[in-house]
Order: structure tokens, then sequence, then C-alpha cells
């Protein structure tokens, strides 16, 4: 399937300029088989929703609504799928994701309005990031350990902050972003956010030197590490790159939810991680794509739609959900040995 | 009384491993009570035939006979139920458990069938240690604590609990100062005493003539000899079949003129504690300098202290004259170093990735704009540098894991090529490499060196080093025992000095 990477050439070692064909054939080249079974998966899941609530699913609202709650589990995905490749673990996003949430929604921050809920999720979101990178990058501890401390901490300071009590929102700019008002020819702001974060999240990968020493340093360390690749700053700048997806992902469920809970974020590592596997990203690191977590994501978004439109109980879900991580792994693994 | 057949009789034994034929045709036996050598320079298939003896590699054909019966050893437990033990080099020792818990590992005394008897266990493992000259190591200590030499004694302590009727040593006085080194050999001794067999591996010849009593020689896989007496076979006999070769590399012819110039890397007193003393040396544009030693001999752990990859403990290495911040490969790389290190896979390589991408790991801010790669010309530089060095296939997108050991070796040097890197490390650059592709890859390092490169080799095959390099130093146990011009030296001369001897002598 690496061979689509790069087509064929001629001899001449002289590259035809470069336009918007060669990106297209790039986007062509990442839909591998397995690209290719996870939107069978997603095409299949949409025709069962389509036969089991023909009415309800397909309903223009609730593809909205499907594609909204995919839009902040799938930011952070993004900066997981990041970290994954790069051989590491990140276990504190939902906890990053709750304190952003609530440190942006204090009375006290919404003072200065939209832009403070907005500075102040990313800052918190970004600052946690550079916390666990510092600890596991030159603090020589393994990520694991490193972000569970983190998860613990994050949830304890939002319980802190809280109280336990949901702060709400009383900023109308903010409110206004995840009213029907604002969807843009159908598309809620927040799904823009998404896909945007997604298409900078390929791009960064791709085709950048970023990119690039983030599969170098998640394939194999010690060679990057000899190739002259600085492994421990690029250890760190992956973590605060997922804690900056936090940070925009807390802005983004508060925007959707209209308040501040210290519970925000609940899972959301187990989710992420799931996704990103089933998306075909190694968790031994060096291999993954961006494509591939985010149909993760939205097969199991997806899947809980569905289940929730057929008022199947949310035990039912989470052993589908465990059930559909197996077969994927068992499909990849097979797939994997013929490539 | 009846002849006895000998204990271990392993006839034709071959193992081809993809590219490599590392046994061919090997015949080896050995008799109850005696302390039977394996001799053979490194890549001779020492350890893969003592690893077909312990069960863990299957023999492509050959047969063995334990006691005259013939045998499948399926997995290391079906030699271990026969009564053969292997201590290899790498302790398989658990650091977190005690000696008595690993000397019964996987055969704990229980009650039941599953509750461990400690105190059980502890008694008979001390009686073991006993038996091996070591009372003092308490069997509740735990392994990560005790030194090399005991962690030895506790691995023989395992094997003798079972019931052993054959010990297998990979190079057992390689961690050991000489007075363990004795020990050692008391030990043996009393082994054979009681009937059971050794076979032993060294590189150190005069160990051999010690506790030694037949001698069987590998070279290239084969057995070239099998059973010489040890102690009256004459040094020179021995050296000579290690190293006949029916293969003569071709080696690039070297320029007439002497290397000159102002030395581009220099090394001033570099060293590092328990790996190798202060070494001195100087590579000068278009010059091969040889490492010659046998494992550990220091070579490698030099190389990459040269490099930056370890960080040494006295001196200091200078690019044109100026020194490189000690322990930092990013310094070493953008003074001009390439390291293409001994394990390629695991060191150099990102398996999964094409080889363009291998290649332009290191230049990657050379083809981008604020961190945005300019791929079209990274593909091209690739190619060219690729094209340079002939690497095959001729298509640098295919992944690197499909390429032959030798491509594998040139997509390594491409990279520091494209770098424009200036003095090339080379950590046993054929290693894993066919014997046509090696002769086409030291035409690539002469060439390299003719256009301005300076080389820095290591080998621990001594002809390499030779018939490549410009000047050489002979290495011992982290010591440059010798340095000469190679046509000074000739393989015999170098194997006396890198062999001959021990620290105590």
């Amino acid at each position: 399937m690496t061979q689509h990477a790069s087509p064929p050439r001629d001899s001449t070692d002289k590259v035809p300029p470069s336009g918007a064909a060669p990106a297209w054939r790039g986007l062509m080249a990442h839909a591998d088989v397995r690209t290719l079974s996870l939107l069978g998966v997603l095409a299949a899941l949409i025709v069962i929703g389509g036969i089991t609530k023909p009415d309800e699913f397909l309903d223009t609202r609730n593809l909205q609504l499907v594609l909204t709650q995919a839009s902040v589990i799938g930011v952070v995905t993004v900066g997981m799928t990041f970290v994954i490749i790069s051989g590491g673990i990140d276990l504190s996003v939902g906890a990053i994701v709750a304190l952003a949430s609530v440190w942006a929604t204090t009375v006290a921050t919404q003072e200065y309005g939209f832009a403070g809920i907005l500075f102040t999720a990313v800052i918190v979101g970004v600052g946690c990031g550079l916390v666990n990178g510092v600890l596991i990058a030159y603090g020589a501890m393994v990520p694991f350990i490193a972000t569970l401390a983190m998860l613990a901490s994050a949830r304890g300071l939002s319980l802190q902050i809280t109280d336990g009590k949901t702060q709400i929102v009383t900023i109308p700019s903010v409110l206004d972003l995840g009213e029907r008002d604002a969807y843009v020819l159908g598309v809620p702001p927040l799904v823009m956010v998404f896909a945007v974060v997604t298409i900078i999240g390929w791009l960064v990968l791709n085709r950048t030197t970023f990119g690039r020493r983030t599969v170098a340093v998640g394939g194999n360390p010690e060679a990057a590490r000899l190739a002259g690749i600085d492994v421990r700053r690029q250890r760190l700048y992956l973590y605060l790159l997922s804690g900056l997806c936090c940070g925009i992902a807390a802005f983004l469920l508060i925007i959707l939810s209209g308040s501040g809970q210290n519970t925000n974020g609940n899972l959301y590592e187990l989710d992420a991680i799931a996704a990103a596997i089933i998306g075909g990203t190694l968790l031994t690191g060096g291999r993954g794509t961006i494509v591939g977590s985010v149909l993760g994501v939205l097969i199991f978004t997806t899947i809980t739609n569905i289940f929730a439109l057929n008022n199947l109980q949310s035990d039912v879900q989470q052993i589908a959900k465990g059930a559909i991580i197996v077969a994927a792994v068992l499909v990849q693994r097979r797939t994997a040995s013929t490539t | 009384m009846a002849p006895e057949p000998p204990l271990l009789s392993m006839n034709g034994i071959t193992k081809s491993f993809p590219g490599v034929r590392a046994l061919d045709g090997v015949d080896l036996d050995v008799q109850a009570g005696e302390v039977h050598c394996l001799l053979g320079q490194n890549g001779a298939g020492k350890s893969t035939l003592i690893k077909v003896l312990a069960g863990a590699h299957q023999p492509d054909t050959g047969t063995i006979r334990w006691r005259g019966e013939e045998v499948t050893l399926r997995s290391p437990i079906a030699a271990m139920r026969l009564g053969i033990a292997t201590i290899y080099q790498e302790l398989d020792l658990v650091e977190h458990l005690s000696v008595a818990e690993n000397v019964h590992l996987g055969h704990e005394p229980t009650t039941a069938g599953f509750i461990v008897r400690g105190r059980t266990a502890r008694a008979s493992a001390a009686q073991l240690l006993k038996r091996l000259g070591h009372p003092e190591i308490d069997p509740g200590r735990l392994v990560g604590d005790l030194s090399a030499a005991q962690q030895q004694i506790v691995s023989m302590a395992r094997a003798l609990s079972h019931d052993v009727r054959l010990i297998v040593m990979d190079e057992p006085s390689a961690a050991l100062d000489p007075d363990e080194v004795d020990n050692l050999f008391r030990i043996v001794g009393d082994l054979t005493a009681e009937g059971v067999a050794v076979v032993y591996i060294s590189h150190r010849l005069e160990e051999i003539r010690r506790i030694g009593d037949r001698v069987t020689v590998l070279k290239d896989g084969r057995a070239v000899a099998g059973g010489l007496p040890a102690k009256s076979t004459p040094t020179r006999d021995v050296v000579a079949m290690m190293t006949g070769r029916n293969v003569e590399y071709v080696f690039p012819e070297r320029p007439v003129r002497d290397a000159a110039g102002d030395p581009l890397l220099e090394v001033r007193g570099l060293a590092r504690d328990g790996e190798f003393e202060p070494l001195d040396l100087v590579v000068r544009p278009g010059e091969i300098v040889g490492l010659a030693g046998l494992v550990g001999s220091g070579r490698s752990e030099i190389l990459e202290t040269v490099y930056g990859a370890r960080r040494p403990s006295a001196g200091q290495v200078l690019v044109d004259g100026r020194p490189l911040r000690p322990g930092s490969v990013r310094a070493a790389v953008r003074a001009g170093l390439g390291l293409a290190p001994e394990e390629r896979k695991a060191q150099a390589l990102l398996m999964l990735e094409s080889v363009t991408r291998n290649v332009s790991v290191s230049s990657m801010s050379r083809f981008a704009r604020v961190g945005w790669i300019d791929r079209a010309a990274e593909r091209g530089a690739a190619r060219a540098a690729t094209r340079e060095l002939s690497l095959r296939p001729d298509n640098p997108s295919v992944p690197v894991r499909t390429l032959s050991g030798g491509n594998q070796q040139k997509a390594v040097l491409a990279r520091w090529l494209l770098r424009g890197c200036r003095v090339l490390l080379l950590d046993e650059p054929t290693r894993g490499v066919d014997v046509g592709a090696r002769a086409e890859l030291y035409a690539v390092v002469r060439r390299l060196a003719d256009e301005g490169l300076g080389v820095l080799l290591v080998s621990s095959e001594v002809p390499e080093v030779l018939g490549l390099a410009d000047r050489v130093l002979v290495l011992r146990e982290g010591r440059v025992v010798h340095t000469a011009p190679a046509t000074e030296l000739d393989e015999h001369r170098v194997l006396d000095l890198v062999m001959e001897g021990s620290p105590a002598s």
C-alpha cells in the first residue's frame, strides 16, 4: 500500500512544481485498506441506524447532534493520536478537559467575557500539558505514571474550584455558538472547529518536520536520537500539543453544555485511546493516522447514538464498544501481517 | 568394559537464517566428564550451535544423539529435561527475585502443587551455592544486588538444581576478574570430576589451555577441526584454523599518497570508567582508521562515546580542532559526525518507514520552511544520495525493511552523505551483510574517503580492518595495545595481540 505514497516518477531528478494535484493524491494515498475498512464499518452503522430508526436517525438534527458530540472527544483524540504515535500515552486528557472547563467558567473568569473563557481554557490545557511534558521528557518519568498523577491532581483541583457545583455560563456570545442560528449551511460551529483541528492535525503529522520527528521518536527512539533528533524536546512538545487539544475541547464542551463541571470529560482518556487504536494507531508507537482516529471517534459516537435511539441501555453500549476494540485489533493484526 | 557412546554427538547440523547459513554441517561430540572448548571468531556460528544444543533453535538438518539415542530438542525445556543446561553470556536471571527464587525458577519446590515452600527452596539453594564454593551468597538476597560474578554463580546453581549432565558456558570469564576466574576453573574441575561434561566457549586461548581437554574450531559455520587436544595443539595452528578463509574478500585499493592535512577528528584522552582506558587518535581527511578488537574490547563503546551517545568520564573529542560538547549526539551531528551503528535495525533504521524518510531524517530541516517539508525536494535529494551509493532497488519509496542488509547499510550511509557529514563512524559495517555485497560496501567506504571524508572503522573481523583501513589500532580489554599502518600487520599478528594473555598476565 505504501507504494502509493509516491507516484511513479520519471528518472529525471527534477520534480514538477507541486500544486493541488499532489496534495489530492497524497490524501488518496492514505485511503489504504485500513481506512477503507473503517469507512465500511461506519457506512454499515449508518445503514443499521437508517433501518432500525429511519425517521429519527437520518434526521438532520440527529446527524448534527452526532457530529457535535463527536467534536469534543474528536479534538482530544487528535492530540492523543500524536502522543500515542510517539510511543507515549496521555491518561490525563479527561481531567485536563474538566479542569480547563471549570477554570474557564469561574465567576472571575467570566468577567472577561468570551475571550477570557477561551483564553483560560487553552492556557490551562497547555499548562497541564507543559507539566506532563517536563516530567516525562526531562524528569524521565514513564508517561503512564506522569499523566496518571496529572489525572488525579487535575480532577482534584477541578472539584476544589467548583466545590462540586455546576458553573453556569452567562456570556451570551459563548452560548450563542451552540444555538442553531450559529450553524453555517447546517454545520454547527463546534463541528467546524473539529474539522479544522483534524485538517491541521493531518497536515502537521504528514507534511511537517514535527510530524516526522513524532513518528521517528515513536518508531525507534534510539535511532531517532542517534540520527540527531532532540528526542526530549519532541516529547515535551507532544504533551503540550495534547494539552492544547484538551483546552480547545474544554471550550467546545462549555459551548455545548453552557456550563463548566468538575465531572466533565469523564473517561475521555479511554475513549480517545480506544478511538486511536481502532483507527490503526500502534500503541507501541511509530505508526498511526489522524484519519483513522477520527473515523474511530465517529464510529463510537454513531454506535452510542443508535443504541440510544433504540432505547438500549448504556451497559449494552459499553459491551459493544469493548467487542469493537477487540475485533478491530484482531483485524488489524491480520492486515498488518500481510503488508 | 564396552566402549561407551559419547554423552552428546551432533552430526551434520545445519541452520540457516534469512540470508545467512549460520551452521553448515557441524559435527560436535562431547564425552562425559570432559571440558570441550569451542573456538571461533565472531559470526563463526558458536552462538547458533549452542542455541541448537539448548533447544532454543531447531536445526534445519542433522541429528543429535544423547547417550547414543537420537533425540529432538524441541524447546529449552526438552533440553533441560535431558540434563543440558546453558549459561548464556547475558545472564537470564530475574533481578527482582531472590537468589533462591531464581535458582528454582520454573521448578519451585511446592506443597499441594502451588504453594512455594520457601524454606526448602532456600535450603537447597544454599547447599548448591556451598557446592560452588560460594556459601557467602545469601539465598534470600535479591539477585539485582549481587555482583556480576555472583550472579554467574547463581546462574550456575540454577543449572545444577536440575539433574545436569552437560553444562554449556558461553564466555563465562568475560565479566570476571582473575580471582573469580580461578574459582570458576575450580568449579569446572569439580563438575567434570563428578562426570558432568562442560562445553566451554572463550576467546582466551590461555584459558582453554588451562582447563580444556579438547577443542573444536568453528569458522564460517563449519567445524574446521574437531576434538583436537586442547593442551598440546600449537597456538599458531589454532589461530590459523580460525582465520584461514575460503572466501577472500575483495578490498579496494588504497591510494598511494599518505593522508595529509589537518586532522578532521581528534580524540584526546577519551575514557569511560570500566569500559575503555584513555584513548588518543586522529583521523585526517581521506583516511580510514580501524579499531580491531574482540567483543568486550570496548570498541563499540569507544565509537559511541566519540559520537556523544555515551558521556565520557574523561577526555575530549575535537572536530576541525574545535572541542565538542561531551555527551551530546546533536553537537556531534552538527559538527559533521555520522554514526552507522552496530545494531542497524535497533539503532539506526525506522523500520516502518520508507527509504526516503530514513535517509532524510537527519537533514529534514534542509527541506523544510517553518517546519513545512517540501517533499519533492526531499525525495529528489534522497534519491540522489541513494543513487550515489547504488542502493538497490533504485526506488527510495519502498519500505526500508524490504531491503537486504547491505542496502540497509547503504541507506544509513546515504543519510549521512545527505547530511554532508565529514567523519563517518562505522561500527561493524558488514554485520548481517552477505559476502557478495561486502566488497561493494568496502568500495563505497573507500570512495567516500577518497572524496575527503574521514572514517573511523570498528570491526571484530580482523581481515576487514586490515583490508579496508589505512591505520589500525588494536584493542584488548579497553586498551590500545598496538598501533600500526595496516600494511605492516597481518591477521595472525593481530589475533595474537587481541587474544593472547589475560588481564592478570
